[in-house]
């Protein structure tokens, strides 16, 4: 239910001066206080009603996280506070993650992307956010500062449900660390919305691949699933499809099926959980045939 | 509930604002400074009525607190034409007959003026999917992208 009501509701604005301070005043606040970055999904559920946030803290500035620099030895690092506009443009994203601008560019409008960052993205823990299944696949890792100082989390070990993550009171992620991608490593992520760019996903599929000796086939794909079940969802038992057996035609659908297999969506006022199974199938195995196109060549 | 006083500018002017710290950047232009120019459409960043340029890049200014704009620069459709000259893009979708009710018409220019800052000769999809954070409910697009089109030419 949209709030028809131009402004929000009550609230006040924190700009800590260090991510000690701002981590005390979220635990102190427990359940009172959020950190914010773009705050395109924050000021939507507090219009909503759905969260009772009396302050909101800005994160914007705090140590790392305007952080956008990639290093050959360790990787790809996005601070909370880099937009997805900033991430798809990036030299260094375009060239060793261009998949990761891909499901970027994907995200809503240019405007919003001007505001939304990839952190918050993982952080909303949508099963729908369309950067996750690509930083997933990536073996993406979240920096953290909490009330006990600074720890990782990969992101694997990080989503409970819809809207749900590992995070504590006093938690703020200052940033992401992709690390370097295998050799040849070619991806893509593809997206099927109610119009053709702009909406949230009925499903979103990334896709990435690469050639290796750790497999039967010679090769080694990871797949990732949008809005098709609680949380963001690898298919591993697709993954295995074409770890198994040479890739043809017939193991690529094969591998489709079983992504379709895997998940479990529900109905909603974007599509039909029977719709989105069978959009499962026809997407991964488009995903899949493209990346597969682009290893080969 | 807080206040916090703010400076930034706004169409070339420097303005001092004290906003209470639930206030948008909308609201505030709005209602603050009189700039009425830029609508709420929709309250949830979908709509784009709401667009506005801060720091030279187009945002939904319903999903920005007033308070997060010290020191920022921000342009509204009131400061698109300079010296009483109405800008390329506000010329241009006069010619191209792309307003009708025009309530989407100052967050489609504000759009606009940015894709062509960025990009002086953009493909019709470039175009289209510069504009897809701005909705229009009356005109069916076509003229709107013809005058982003017309406007590059000039």
């Amino acid at each position: 239910m949209i709030n028809p009501h131009p402004g929000l509701p009550e609230l006040e604005y924190l700009k800590p001066s260090s991510l000690e301070e701002a981590s005390k005043f979220l635990a102190d606040h427990a359940g009172e206080a959020r950190p914010f970055s773009g705050g395109t999904d924050s000021f939507v559920r507090l219009r909503d009603g759905v969260w009772k946030t009396s302050t909101l803290v800005d994160v914007k500035h705090l140590d790392g996280t305007n952080e956008l620099s990639f290093n050959p030895n360790k990787g790809l690092t996005i601070g909370a506070a880099v937009t997805m506009n900033k991430v798809a443009s990036n030299a260094d994203v375009l060239k060793h993650y261009p998949n990761l601008a891909e499901a970027a560019r994907s995200v809503a409008s240019y405007q919003l992307r001007n505001r939304a960052t990839i952190v918050g993205n993982i952080c909303n823990a949508s099963p729908a956010g369309d950067t996750i299944g690509t930083c997933m696949i990536l073996d993406g890792v979240l920096n953290v500062h909490g009330v006990s100082g600074f720890y990782s989390v990969p992101l694997s070990n990080f989503f409970l449900g819809p809207g749900k993550t590992v995070l504590k009171p006093g938690d703020i992620v200052i940033s992401i660390t992709l690390p370097i991608p295998p050799k040849g490593m070619v991806g893509t992520y593809k997206k099927l919305g109610r119009n053709t760019i702009g909406d949230l996903s009925i499903v979103g599929v990334a896709v990435l691949g690469y050639p290796t000796h750790e497999t039967k086939s010679g090769f080694r794909f990871r797949i990732a699933l949008a809005s098709v079940a609680p949380t963001p969802y690898e298919s591993f038992k697709a993954e295995a499809v074409l770890s198994e057996n040479p890739i043809t035609a017939d193991s690529i659908a094969e591998a489709a099926q079983a992504a379709m297999d895997s998940v479990t969506p529900i109905d909603d006022v974007r599509g039909s959980a029977r719709y989105r199974k069978f959009m499962v199938r026809n997407l991964t195995r488009e995903a899949i045939t493209e990346t597969w196109k682009k290893i080969s060549k | 509930m807080g206040f916090q006083r703010i400076t930034l500018t706004v169409n070339d002017l420097v303005e001092t604002v004290d906003v209470p710290t639930n206030m948008t950047l909308l609201q505030m232009l709005r209602d603050k400074l009189s700039l009425t120019g830029t609508k709420n459409g929709c309250t949830a960043g979908e709509c784009g009525a709401c667009t506005v340029l801060m720091n030279g890049e187009p945002v939904n200014s319903c999903m920005v607190l007033a308070a997060e704009c010290e020191g920022a620069t921000i342009i509204t459709v009131e400061g698109l034409a300079k010296g009483g000259q109405l800008s390329k893009v506000q010329q241009a979708i006069i010619k191209t007959g792309g307003v009708q009710c025009g309530f989407c018409t100052p967050g489609m220019l504000i759009s606009a003026t940015a894709l062509l800052a960025r990009n002086t000769n953009p493909t019709e999809h470039e175009i289209r999917e510069a504009l897809v954070g701005n909705l229009c409910r009356c005109t069916g697009y076509v003229r709107i992208v013809e005058a982003v089109k017309e406007a590059a030419k000039m």
